[in-house]
């Protein structure tokens, strides 16, 4: 996935500015460009948890699929874990198609970035492939 | 038949339609007699037992259909049956 460093940027900022509960948003683009951020809302409001608000799930979609952009990416906040998916991000995991993006603040300094594709349905030790980011700006 | 509004997640489960049509007169009988069409599209938005996954939206005419009568939602010609898994996850 390309991810250019002002984007990477935004949604840190997001994560901040939610911290400590989770935040999430989506990332529009083309192929695996990441072009656009999209904050959403956190409908759970929770540190442990996130549930993109479905009105601005479902509306988002839409215009990304009627502007002819593709849905790169998903994106969350860990605040106090590591930068890789959960167990329950495995669950619920059922969009196959774009990436599964985790900003960690665990270290708040240091903001962690990483790209992961989910299959909820795949066998254990099968779920979870890492996808390398890239700064097409760097 | 009521229209059952595809999201791009699902839509190779359905040979890539956006829409397909699907008799019932309830929500739930709806959606059933399409994951019995497709099969792939319950695979996805069913429970092992056969139940709705508690993280799938489902709206009816644009209404959240937990706020109706959920399953038991009438439905007949002309209403919509949109289909949303959520995004969500957990630390």
């Amino acid at each position: 996935m390309r991810l250019p460093s002002a984007l990477a940027h935004q949604i840190i900022e997001h994560a901040r500015a939610e911290f400590p509960n989770e935040c999430c948003g989506l990332i529009a683009g083309s192929g695996d460009l990441a072009t656009r951020v999209l904050p959403t809302t956190n409908a759970e409001g929770t540190p442990f948890m996130y549930v993109m608000d479905p009105r601005e799930q479902m509306e988002l979609m839409d215009a990304i699929e009627d502007a002819g952009e593709d849905l790169v990416a998903i994106y969350h906040s860990h605040t106090r874990s590591a930068a890789y998916p959960s167990k329950t991000d495995v669950e619920l995991a059922f969009f196959a198609e774009p990436l599964y993006v985790i900003v960690s603040l665990q270290d708040a300094d240091q903001p962690v970035i990483r790209a992961f594709r989910l299959a909820r349905s795949a066998p254990e030790g099968e779920q979870i492939t890492e996808e390398p980011i890239t700064a097409p700006d760097a | 038949m009521s229209t059952v509004k595809i999201p791009p997640v699902l839509r190779q489960a359905v040979g890539g339609e956006r829409t397909v049509e699907a008799p019932g007169s309830t929500m739930g009988e709806v959606l059933t007699n399409l994951c019995q069409a497709h099969p792939a599209v319950g695979a996805q938005i069913l429970t092992p037992d056969g139940e709705l996954h508690k993280y799938v939206n489902i709206y009816v005419n644009d209404e959240d259909a937990r706020l109706l009568q959920w399953t038991d939602t009438p439905v007949g010609e002309g209403d919509t049956v949109m289909i949303l898994p959520a995004m969500a996850g957990g630390a």
